[in-house]
C-alpha cells in the first residue's frame, strides 16, 4: 500500500462521530445495580400489571444462573451488572405526554438536531416515528391515521397496559427469556420499544420507524420490540439509534421479536449508529442485540436489513425461524469497523417448513485495527423437503492491521437441502483508486465510491427514504472532515 | 510549450526504465508513440498521469505552465489530462452517471466553472453515448463491470468525450479491438480532436493509424525515443518491424 492511501486512512481513522452531543435533562433513576428491587421499581415506574412483574422476576432468576455466551470473536474486559443505572427517564416522565405541547423542549430539541423532528409536518412524508430517550418512549406520530386501519404502533410500555392478550401470547414467543443471558437480561430489565400489530389483510401504507437514543450516564438501554404481522399483511419497520461520546462503555442489550402469520411479510431495516468509541478505542456502546422473527405461516416472509457503522462491540445475529412451508427468510447485512471496534455479525437460518428458502448477503468493511467477523449458521431440519438457501459472505480490508474473518457453519438433516456460498475477501483495490483518481476524483471520494458501491447490494435493499441517509453514514463512517 | 518532457529518467525499483526521454507536444497536435513490448511506453503513459510507484531519477515535465512534480493524479486529471487505460478496471456497484457527473464536477470546481446538475449530464451523457453508438443500458451498468474488452475500451472513449481533456493519452487503446470497435474508438477521437486539444497514441501495431492520423511519429525502443518523424515510419515499421531501431 502506498503512502498516500495510507494518509488516507489516518484521516479516516480519525473520524468525527456528530451525534456526541448530551443533553442536560433532569433524569429520575433507580439507585445503580441490579436485584430484584431494580426490576420491582422499573415495573411500578412503568404501571405494570402483576403478570408483567412475575415474568421479568422469572427472567431475573433465570439470569442469575446464567453466564454470558462466549462464542464470539470479540474481547472486552467483564461486564459489571452491578456498576449499571437500569433505567433512566426525564423527570416526570410517569405518563407519557399526549402531545407534543408536554414535552420538554429540550427534549423536542434533542430530536431537531439528531435530524428527526418530532412535529408530523416536518417529519418525512410517508414514515411514522417512535422516538426512545434512554427508557421511555417521548412521542408516537401519526398514530391516528394508523389506528384508522387498525393498525397498532406504539410503545411496548403502552401495549401491555392496552393490549395485554396480544402481549401475553407473543412476548418472549421467538425468543424465550432463558435462551441466552442477554435475552434473560432483556427480559427481566427492559424498559421501552416499539409494538407494533398488523391486522389481517392491511398493508401498512407508511414506514414505521423507532429511533433509540441513549443519553444518561453509566444507563443501560434495554429495549424491547415486538411485531406481528397477522394474515396477508405486510409492514415495513426501521430502527436508528445514536448516543452522546463517553469515555465509558455503555450497554445496550436488546431484545427483538417478528412474527409473520400466513402470507404476511415483515420487513425490517436497522441502521445503527451507536457512539463507536475514540481513535484510541476508549468508551463506545456495548451492542449485544437478539433479534429473532418466526415465518409461522405457510408463505411468510422476513427479511432483515443492517447498516452497521457503530458500537465499541457489536454482537448481532438477526435470524429467521422459516416454519411455515414456503416461508423465505433474508438477511441483508453492512457492517463497517473503525479504529478499535469490534463486530461479530451474521444471522441464523432455521429451515422447519418444506420448500422453505434463506438469503444471505452479507459485507464487512474493516479499516483501522478493527475486527470484523461474519457468524452464520444455516440448518435443514428433517422435515425442510427441498429447502434452499444462498449465502454471500464478502470482506473489503482497507489498510493492513484491521482484520476480517467469516464463520459459516452448515448444518442439513435433509439431503433434498440445496446449499450455496459464496466467498470472498479483498483489500483495496490500488489500481481501482488510481483509476478513479484518474478521472479526478479526491483520494476520499474514491475510498467512499468504492465501498459504498461494494455494499450497494445491500444498500438498495433498504426503504427509499433511508437509502441515501445509509450511503452518506457509510461514506461518514470512512471519512475524516465531516462532523 | 503546452507538454514537455525533458531529459526524463525514470526509475522501478531500481530498474531503469525510461532514460534521459524527450518529447515535446504543442496545442493541436497528434503524437504516435510505437515501439516493441517492453520498450516502457505505458510507463511514460503511467508517469505523466502521475502514477506514485515510479521514481523519477532525472529530468522534468512540464504541462500548461505546471511542473508536474506538483500535482498528484486527480490535480493533473483535472488541469485536463486524461488516460485511456490499457487495461480499464472493473468498479462494481458504481454506476458509471454518477461516477462521472462527480469527476466532471471535480474538474469544474478546479477551473472555477459551475457545477453541471443531475439533469443537464444526464442529457449530456446520453448525448455523447448516442455519438459514440453506446447503448443506452450499458450506462446503466457499473463501471466495466461484466464488460468486453472492446466495451471497457469504448467506455474510455466515451469517459473522454465527456471530460474533454486538453491532453488526451491513449495507452494501447487498439489492443484487443476487432475492426468495428477500432473504428467506433477511432472515430470517437478524430470527433473530439479540435485545434486547442493533444493527443499521445501509444501503440505497437500501425493499424491505428490508418484511421487516426498522426503529425509526428515517435519509435521507443529500450527507455528512450530513437528515431522522430511523419507518418512514413510508421510504413517503415509495418515493413521491416522494429528490428532495424534496435
Amino acid at each position: 500500500m502506498n503512502s498516500e492511501t495510507l494518509n488516507t486512512l489516518d484521516t479516516y481513522s480519525k473520524n468525527k462521530y456528530k451525534y456526541g452531543f448530551v443533553t442536560e435533562i433532569d433524569t429520575e433513576k433507580p439507585k445503580k445495580g441490579l436485584n430484584e428491587d431494580t426490576i420491582k421499581f422499573i415495573s411500578l415506574k412503568k404501571n405494570e400489571p402483576k403478570w408483567m412483574l412475575d415474568w421479568r422476576l422469572k427472567a431475573y432468576s433465570k439470569w442469575k444462573k446464567m453466564k454470558e455466551p462466549k462464542w464470539a470473536n470479540l474481547s472486552f474486559p467483564e461486564i459489571d451488572y452491578q456498576d449499571i443505572y437500569y433505567y433512566s427517564a426525564p423527570k416526570g416522565f410517569e405518563k407519557k405526554p399526549k402531545d407534543l405541547s408536554e414535552v420538554d423542549p429540550k427534549l423536542i430539541e434533542t430530536y431537531n438536531k439528531l435530524g428527526i423532528p418530532l412535529e408530523e409536518q416536518k417529519v418525512l412524508a410517508g414514515v411514522a416515528v417512535d422516538v426512545v430517550f434512554d427508557s421511555v418512549s417521548v412521542a408516537t406520530t401519526y398514530k391516528g391515521e394508523l389506528e384508522k386501519l387498525g393498525i397498532i404502533f406504539c410503545s411496548i410500555g403502552e401495549a401491555i397496559q392496552k393490549h395485554p392478550d396480544l402481549i401475553k401470547k407473543y412476548l418472549g414467543s421467538v425468543i424465550p427469556p432463558g435462551d441466552h443471558s442477554f435475552s434473560a437480561l432483556n427480559s427481566a430489565v427492559f424498559t421501552d420499544g416499539s409494538f407494533v400489530y398488523i391486522p389481517e389483510g392491511v398493508k401498512c401504507p407508511m414506514e414505521l420507524s423507532t429511533y433509540f437514543r441513549i443519553n444518561a450516564e453509566n444507563t443501560g438501554q434495554f429495549e424491547r420490540t415486538l411485531i406481528i404481522a397477522d394474515k396477508g399483511s405486510y409492514v415495513s419497520y426501521l430502527e436508528g439509534c445514536t448516543a452522546p461520546k463517553r469515555d465509558d462503555n455503555q450497554l445496550h442489550a436488546a431484545n427483538v421479536e417478528l412474527i409473520a402469520l400466513e402470507d404476511a411479510e415483515i420487513k425490517y431495516s436497522t441502521v445503527q449508529n451507536w457512539y463507536p468509541g475514540d481513535e484510541d478505542g476508549k468508551g463506545g456502546i456495548y451492542n449485544f442485540v437478539t433479534k429473532r422473527g418466526l415465518c409461522a405461516g405457510k408463505n411468510s416472509k422476513i427479511s432483515w436489513t443492517q447498516v452497521e457503522t457503530g458500537s465499541a462491540i457489536t454482537w448481532k445475529y438477526p435470524s429467521c425461524i422459516l416454519k411455515g412451508d414456503n416461508s423465505i427468510g433474508e438477511f441483508y447485512s453492512v457492517a463497517i469497523t473503525n479504529n478499535f471496534q469490534q463486530a461479530d455479525t451474521g444471522t441464523k437460518m432455521t429451515h422447519i417448513g418444506k420448500n422453505t428458502k434463506s438469503k444471505i448477503i452479507s459485507k464487512g468493511i474493516s479499516l483501522g485495527k478493527s475486527q470484523n467477523t461474519y457468524r452464520g449458521e444455516v440448518s435443514f431440519l428433517r422435515k425442510a423437503d427441498k429447502a434452499r438457501n444462498y449465502t454471500q459472505c464478502d470482506s473489503l480490508l482497507v489498510g493492513n492491521q484491521c482484520g476480517a474473518h467469516t464463520v459459516p457453519y452448515i448444518d442439513s438433516k435433509n439431503n433434498t437441502a440445496v446449499i450455496e456460498h459464496e466467498a470472498s475477501t479483498s483489500k483495496i483495490n490500488e489500481d481501482q483508486l488510481y483509476y478513479c483518481r484518474q478521472r479526478g476524483l479526491s483520494h476520499e471520494e474514491a475510498v467512499s465510491l468504492i465501498v459504498n458501491g461494494f455494499c450497494k447490494q445491500v444498500l438498495q435493499e433498504l426503504p427509499m427514504e433511508f437509502a441515501v441517509e445509509a450511503q452518506k453514514l457509510v461514506s461518514i463512517s470512512l471519512e475524516g472532515s465531516v462532523g | 510549450m503546452f507538454l514537455e518532457i525533458k531529459d526524463l529518467s525514470v526509475k522501478i525499483e531500481n530498474k531503469n526504465i525510461l532514460k534521459s526521454l524527450n518529447l515535446n507536444i504543442n496545442k493541436g497536435e497528434v503524437h504516435a508513440i510505437m515501439g516493441p513490448n517492453g520498450s516502457g511506453k505505458s510507463t511514460l503513459a503511467n508517469v505523466l498521469a502521475g502514477k506514485e510507484d515510479y521514481e523519477i531519477s532525472n529530468g522534468r515535465i512540464n504541462f500548461k505552465d505546471n511542473d508536474l512534480s506538483d500535482l498528484n493524479i486527480e490535480e493533473r486529471a483535472q488541469e485536463g489530462m486524461f488516460l485511456a487505460f490499457q487495461y480499464p478496471v472493473e468498479i462494481p456497484g458504481v454506476n458509471i452517471t454518477p461516477f462521472l457527473h462527480s469527476a466532471i464536477n471535480s474538474k469544474r470546481k478546479r477551473m472555477n466553472e459551475e457545477e453541471i446538475d443531475n439533469l443537464s449530464f444526464a442529457k449530456l451523457l446520453k448525448s455523447k453515448a448516442n455519438d459514440l453508438g453506446i447503448n443506452i443500458d450499458m450506462l446503466k451498468r457499473s463501471v466495466n463491470t461484466g464488460f468486453s474488452g472492446g466495451e471497457k475500451k469504448r467506455y474510455e472513449i466515451l469517459q473522454m468525450s465527456i471530460l474533454n481533456p486538453d491532453l488526451a493519452i491513449l495507452d494501447e487503446t487498439d489492443s484487443g479491438l476487432d475492426i468495428d470497435a477500432l473504428k467506433i474508438v477511432t472515430d470517437g477521437v478524430n470527433k473530439l480532436k479540435t485545434k486547442d486539444n493533444s493527443f499521445l497514441i501509444i501503440t505497437h501495431y500501425q493499424k491505428l493509424l490508418d484511421y487516426i492520423k498522426p503529425d509526428y511519429v515517435h519509435v521507443m525502443v529500450n527507455g528512450s525515443i530513437v528515431k522522430s518523424g511523419g507518418v512514413e515510419i510508421a510504413a517503415e515499421i509495418e515493413k521491416d518491424g522494429f528490428q532495424k531501431f534496435q
